[in-house]
């Protein structure tokens, strides 16, 4: 859904924060790791004496430096590098101990370990890394990090916040009266960003409903956005001795302006990457590279606009998901996803590992009193501003949230990486510069640790409503959408229209316009078909990953389709064979559909992480309870179109096909016309396995290729994904069996399997449905 | 459209239907203006073709099929009445309704708006999805997108999906089970215009 490609980008974002982080501090650091002092050490030659006049100054004669060194040229880098390396250690090092990460976030842990090298540099008398400039913070390292309760939330957080703020400063106990009101509200700005690393961390694992993820999600991505707006706002006007009410509305037009046009840009960006992948056949390799930077371009073009480019990288990601990949290769697609997690990892690690460094090692201003009510504000106004919030929009929505869901949100306000950045990035006209940052450490320190450890117990305790994964299976993909198209058609009918009319007519345009240009194969897809395919594919990847490993040899549906285009080589044919058998098999077999993940995963996980085990499992279940014995009827199963051979419907070979399959190819797939054939047994890996399976009776009757020439029957169904409706739609539908046809034909079935099944047991009781390939029966 | 000088009057029954379905008065009369923009030659009833004049609903896919659940099985024609109840299914449901075990399933509740969607598939009404019915509801949503096997590959995943006790059909109960995480009520209703 959705979420993913969002997450995966501000996590992405997260890490291009980081780097960039790395580039602005050791500019002017020494790091940890003292320079050389000497740049290079040459092997000289011994001088001559002094005391020797000279009659001439002799050159120094230095033969050839057998061994040098040159520290400044790799220093940058290395530093970098090195940096890196040590969070990520640290991040092992967690995950060794499992108990700990169950109940400390890892962002504790992270900053507990800067926290530590921080000490050690500190009293090493080491200057802390130099800290970034703001075009560095805004051109590297703001983005990745990246909507109702964002906007709205984060501007009532920080004006009341800084209103509050603003009042106790009245108080001339405290000592900070001259912390104006922009001061004020600036400052408030920056805290009330929050960040969700830590919090959806810990909703993930407790499984809370996907409502409040979303929103929670959805909050700290977007709230980024707004905060950033706000605090260039306040920042502008801190500098301003008077404020005008036209320059209030100025600024709020201006949040529209930023906010929109951040959208807008997003979209535009997504439209030409999805466009260009659209020529990318040929090139699958830099694929990747197009969706990364056309992401950062998009990103850099607002920065160049001053608009919210954190929006604009996230409605980039969005278009791009739903376009892009339908387009580029499965491969592609599992390169950016890993990418992005390893980037955003990397990132999300360096950035708390900083704050721990940089806690200790710069100079902090404290004021009590200001801290301490900033805290208490901070909360204060969170809760309330959920409250309220929520009170406005629940009458609008269909499950509202109630207050156990609310006190998540509330709690989950966890600050992090944004308000760090921001508090360090305060221009120095500021007077209290110090005070701010030592009072957003504190909060940041404060909510990560209390917040972050606490809040899985409590909300186990109070048990927020826990998420029921959405069972999206094909029934309920049909009957929602003929509940859609019911719908429209009474609105029509009544001659009235609601979202769903909305809905309709966006469908329409998308499937007309929009997927025609950026798609390559533009066949409109009903979303039935789309899922079925998905999850069809889905399922054969699983199938084939415990088996070969290798999943990410599965071609995308789209360049299968592209291949078998281009294919006319009898030895590609060979491959399609395979691959149609595994399709068979595994259609043959009554998979049950794997449910669909739900739209978020784990931090260290693709998404589609399968756990085949499970399938295979359900598989036998199901096998076993469909076998009934003379219900022929409740044996599912599919078989090949009839008529055309497999080659027809399958798309040929992958490219990527690990080298032992071919094996299988060149063998022993004979006569064109027997289609099916006689798929080799070979010593591949990929049906080696499955033996290890054990199961039930398979019917052996059951035959998926039909010969149109010998009228077999071909029976029910067919197919399994990646074909698509080709023009060559095998035409004898006729030959289709209902399934009571096919009881019959069971019963006449001599099994003699083909010669060519050297390895198979004569018998006709096939001891692993799941592997067996269907047998070819000559005699039909 | 419609004539404006209708009132609740000249609807017959409306107290009754009111009462069984749950319409306002404002909602009754403004179905009954619509009945009668639909009914162009004034037969007091509609047919088929008057459905079919609904241009939107002429290319709606499954168009027909939601014409169809107008008629009773054997009827030719819909009367006022038995438009405005089969309407009523898709008013919001109401919550917090005390409801006496005696009164019948409100149309619009969610068991009512599945019971709708249910016949929809269910053609000849005897109480189960047969895989055939569940093909021509596929077909029709799918059209020319995909081909008669994958169509039936796909009708027999969702059977296989739902299909409880394993007679190869839905039942109603089946198939109200394999909806049950879905929001009806959000997904079939209508906040009626005034």
């Amino acid at each position: 859904s959705v979420i993913k490609p969002i997450f995966s980008f501000f996590e992405r974002a997260a890490a291009l924060l980081i780097i960039c982080t790395f580039l602005s501090f050791l500019y002017g650091s020494r790091g940890e790791v003292p320079p050389k002092p000497t740049p290079g050490i040459t092997v000289v030659p011994p001088l001559k004496p002094n005391n020797e006049p000279q009659a001439y100054p002799d050159a120094e004669k230095s033969n050839l430096p057998v061994f040098t060194m040159d520290y400044p040229r790799i220093q940058i880098p290395f530093e970098i590098t090195l940096w890196m390396l040590l969070a990520s250690f640290a991040k092992i090092g967690f995950h060794v101990y499992h108990k700990i990460t169950v109940w400390v976030p890892e962002s504790c842990l992270l900053i507990s370990i800067g926290l530590i090298v921080g000490a050690i540099m500190h009293s090493v008398h080491e200057e802390p890394p130099a800290v970034l400039t703001s075009n560095v913070f805004f051109l590297y390292m703001l983005p990745p990090i990246v909507f109702w309760y964002a906007v709205m939330g984060t501007l009532w957080n920080s004006i009341g916040i800084g209103i509050s703020l603003f009042t106790i400063c009245q108080i001339e106990a405290f000592g900070v009266q001259d912390i104006n009101l922009q001061e004020n509200l600036l400052f408030a700005s920056i805290i009330s960003a929050v960040d969700p690393v830590a919090v959806l961390g810990v909703f993930e694992d407790v499984s809370v409903n996907e409502q409040l993820y979303i929103v929670v999600f959805g909050e700290c991505l977007f709230n980024d956005a707004v905060t950033v707006v706000l605090y260039n706002m306040f920042s502008f006007v801190a500098d301003m001795p008077v404020v005008e009410p036209v320059d209030v509305f100025l600024g709020v037009a201006r949040f529209f302006v930023v906010g929109l046009g951040g959208m807008g840009f997003g979209i535009l960006f997504g439209f030409v990457a999805a466009f260009t992948t659209r020529f990318t056949s040929k090139v699958r390799e830099i694929e990747p590279l197009f969706i990364f930077m056309f992401s950062y371009l998009a990103y850099l073009v607002s920065e160049l606009f001053a608009i919210s480019s954190i929006m604009a990288i996230v409605c980039c990601a969005l278009t791009m998901k739903y376009y892009v990949e339908e387009n580029v290769s499965q491969r592609s697609c599992t390169t950016i996803r890993h990418v992005v997690k390893m980037l955003g990892s990397i990132s999300e690690t360096l950035i708390f590992f900083f704050l721990g460094v940089v806690t200790i090692t710069t100079e902090h201003e404290w004021n009590w009193a200001y801290i301490l009510f900033t805290l208490l504000f901070a909360f204060v106004w969170r809760g309330l501003g959920i409250l309220v919030l929520t009170q406005i929009i629940n009458p609008f929505r269909t499950i509202s949230f109630n207050l156990k869901d609310q006190f998540g949100m509330a709690y989950g306000g966890l600050r992090g990486a944004i308000s760090f950045a921001l508090a360090f990035t305060l221009p120095d006209t500021i007077g209290r510069k110090q005070l701010f940052v030592t009072a957003t450490i504190v909060i940041i320190l404060f909510t990560v640790f209390l917040q972050g450890i606490s809040i899985r117990p409590l909300i186990e305790f109070i048990n927020v409503r826990r998420t029921n994964r959405n069972v999206d299976t094909i029934n309920v993909e049909i009957h929602c959408r003929l509940m859609e198209h019911t719908m429209a058609g009474i609105e029509d009918l009544c001659g009235q229209w609601s979202h769903f009319y909305w809905k309709d007519k966006f469908m329409k345009f998308n499937n007309r316009v929009l997927r025609r240009i950026l798609i390559r194969d533009n066949r409109a897809e009903s979303s039935i078909v789309a899922l079925y395919k998905k999850l069809e594919l889905q399922n054969a990847m699983e199938i084939l990953d415990t088996v070969s490993g290798d999943i990410s040899a599965a071609p995308s549906i789209v360049s299968l389709h592209e291949d078998k285009k281009e294919s006319a080589k009898p030895k590609k044919k060979f491959f399609a064979e395979d691959l149609k058998n595994m399709h068979n098999i595994l259609s043959k077999n009554m998979y049950k559909i794997r449910q669909r993940t739900v739209a978020y995963t784990s931090k260290y996980a693709l998404p589609n992480d399968s756990q085949p085990r499970e399938i295979l499992i359900r598989r036998h279940s199901s096998i076993r309870r469909s076998l009934r014995p003379g219900s022929f009827q409740s044996q599912k199963y599919f078989s090949l179109p009839a008529g055309q051979g497999l080659e027809s419907k399958f798309p040929p070979v992958r490219h990527s096909y690990a080298d032992e399959h071919e094996t299988m190819s060149e063998v022993a797939y004979p006569a064109r016309h027997s289609r099916f054939g006689q798929p080799k047994r070979s010593a591949s890996g990929a049906m080696m396995p499955l033996h290890r399976l054990d199961t039930l009776k398979e019917v052996p009757s059951v035959d998926v290729l039909n010969e149109s020439e010998k009228g077999s029957t071909s029976r029910g169904v067919s197919r399994t994904n990646s074909s698509y409706s080709d023009s060559r739609v095998p035409a004898p539908n006729d030959r289709r069996n209902a399934p009571t046809e096919a009881e019959e034909e069971q019963g006449e079935q001599p099994s003699s399997p083909p010669p060519a099944w050297a390895a198979e047991p004569r018998d006709s009781t096939p001891q692993n449905p799941l592997l067996r390939r269907p047998k070819w029966n000559p005699k039909k | 459209m419609g004539s404006s000088s209708s009132n609740l009057n000249t609807i017959p029954n409306s107290q009754e239907l009111m009462q069984e379905t749950g319409f306002s008065a404002a909602h009754l009369l403004r179905l009954y203006e619509r009945f009668e923009f639909l009914d162009k030659d004034n037969k007091g009833h509609l047919r088929p073709e008057d459905f079919e004049a609904v241009q939107e609903l002429s290319t709606n896919p499954i168009g027909d099929i939601i014409i169809g659940s107008f008629f009773s099985p054997g009827q030719e024609t819909v009367d006022f009445p038995s438009f405005v109840r089969i309407l009523a299914h898709f008013r919001p449901a109401e919550k917090n309704r005390t409801r006496d075990g005696a009164q019948p399933e409100p149309a619009n509740s969610s068991t009512g708006k599945l019971k709708f969607a249910f016949q929809l598939y269910d053609r000849d009404r005897d109480g189960k999805i047969s895989r055939e019915e569940l093909l021509q509801v596929l077909r029709a949503m799918l059209e020319m997108q995909v081909t008669e096997e994958q169509l039936e590959s796909m009708a027999e995943r969702a059977i296989q999906e739902a299909d409880l006790d394993e007679d190869d059909a839905i039942s109603f109960d089946e198939f109200k089970k394999s909806l049950e995480k879905v929001n009806i009520d959000h997904k079939m209703s209508i906040h009626f215009m005034k």
